[in-house]
């Protein structure tokens, strides 16, 4: 009988000791965590495509409470995003531009030289192992095997008869696909810029009229006729100042290569 | 005494290792063991609670249960106490050492069921150690653990590249390379020290 009576209350007294001191404890060791952070997490897309630059929404929105991070980084969130998180944390929006994929590159299936008929795993990187880094003869040609588009988690990209395209409407700029182009060529640019070459070649020009039939051949045309002198050919490669483009479109019409993209 | 100390480290780290010979904690050990990071991480969570739960059951055994003739209560008083203490450690480092509260990780609640741990507490008390013994033990128990994770976290690093049967893929090939790490910690058992 006593030991029933001494095992009870030992138990029962060890066990409202130790529920005592974790009660206490919580109070004295509680840790105050920001209530921002689960509301900036709300606003976030929620994708944790690392566009912002930190691993996942929570990191991000975990940076963004303890005022580390702008409020705009959330690419796929866009400028609503940002808006309701500078409103949570109570500071300006300054709301930074959109940013969309862009691949410099047209040479599709039929108007770029295949270097091989290339009939390998269905991967960028695995058609690069083979002489000349591209299966085409132009060493600046997308590849065309899909990476990006399996990058790709908003379904923005697509390969398009041999080469990758960007379907504005649906990209948010993450960057996913730049990171996995094997051959560093897609990159962010501008939403408002509507003017890009769609060519990466820097080879000279007669070189370019061997492998590609619509790349830039660096002619200079549309240097000399832009009213805004935004384009300069270097490297055999016309590139826009962003800054001076004026996105008339005049370019586009006049290439004599009509390797300029006007995105209207 | 001194002697006795070392006789006790190094065979809870070797020749009584926890997980090879005496096959306690077998679940975090094939749980947390396919990094090795995260099989350190584990390690040194192990290695302090082992520590802190045999000083603490050895004071409530010595102090409490047997003075009572309540030995046969020793399973269910050391679980009171090894999960009131991992609750009390966590909340203890989350507001004073948050590095290592951020590097424990969620390991340290993950140990609360850890039957490593109560093992250490119940082999005090059946091999009749005194204080600075159980401690000793508790700790060296724990460093063999996290020995034995992490070398076993190392070599799972190096199967995941390597050509093995498709049927052995995923727990089978874990549980064999397991099976023949204790087959080389056998190696030391009847090893008499001192």
């Amino acid at each position: 009988m006593k030991t029933i009576l001494f095992s009870i209350l030992v138990l029962s007294v060890m066990g409202a000791l130790f529920g005592a001191v974790l009660a206490f404890a919580s109070k004295i060791f509680h840790v105050e965590t920001d209530p921002r952070e689960a509301a900036v997490r709300e606003c976030l897309a929620g994708a944790n495509c690392g566009g912002c630059g930190y691993p996942g929404c929570d990191g991000y929105a975990k940076a963004v409470a303890a005022g580390e991070a702008p409020c705009n980084k959330c690419v796929a969130g866009g400028p609503e995003a940002a808006a309701k998180i500078a409103e949570i944390m109570g500071v300006a929006n300054d709301t930074a531009e959109k940013m969309l994929a862009f691949v410099p590159c047209s040479g599709s299936a039929g108007i770029a030289e295949a270097r091989f008929n290339y009939s390998g795993p269905v991967d960028c990187r695995a058609a690069m192992l083979f002489g000349g880094k591209s299966s085409k003869l132009c060493t600046f040609a997308c590849i065309g095997l899909g990476n990006c588009a399996r990058a790709c988690q908003f379904d923005a990209m697509h390969v398009e008869n041999g080469v990758a395209k960007v379907d504005r409407s649906k990209c948010v700029g993450c960057g996913a696909c730049v990171e996995a182009c094997p051959k560093n060529i897609v990159r962010l640019i501008p939403e408002s810029q509507k003017i890009m070459p769609a060519c990466g070649n820097r080879d000279k020009g007669a070189q370019v009229m061997k492998i590609c039939k619509v790349g830039c051949i660096g002619c200079m045309k549309c240097q000399r006729e832009c009213p805004a002198d935004a384009i300069t050919v270097v490297n055999n490669l016309a590139q826009v100042d962003l800054d001076k483009c004026v996105q008339c479109g005049h370019c586009a019409d006049i290439c004599p290569r009509h390797i300029i993209d006007y995105f209207g | 005494m001194l002697t006795n100390i070392i006789s006790i480290a190094l065979g809870a780290i070797l020749i009584n290792n926890f997980i090879f010979s005496q096959f306690l904690g077998i679940c975090p050990f094939l749980g947390c063991s396919s990094k090795v990071d995260t099989a350190t991480g584990m390690g040194i969570a192990v290695v302090f609670v082992m520590g802190l739960a045999s000083a603490i059951c050895w004071v409530v055994d010595n102090y409490l249960l047997v003075p009572l003739g309540l030995e046969f209560l020793e399973t269910l008083a050391f679980i009171l106490v090894i999960a009131s203490l991992v609750q009390f450690v966590e909340m203890f480092l989350k507001k004073s050492v948050p590095s290592l509260y951020a590097a424990l990780g969620i390991y340290l609640p993950l140990i609360t069921t850890n039957c490593a741990v109560l093992g250490v507490v119940l082999l005090n008390v059946q091999n009749t150690y005194n204080f600075l013994e159980s401690v000793v033990y508790g700790i060296t128990g724990g460093l063999g653990f996290m020995l034995a994770i992490v070398l076993f976290a190392s070599v799972r690093e190096r199967i995941r590249f390597a050509e093995y049967p498709e049927c052995f893929e995923g727990f089978p090939i874990c549980l064999v390379s397991a099976g023949l790490l204790a087959l080389a910690f056998m190696g030391f058992s009847g090893m008499q020290i001192f």
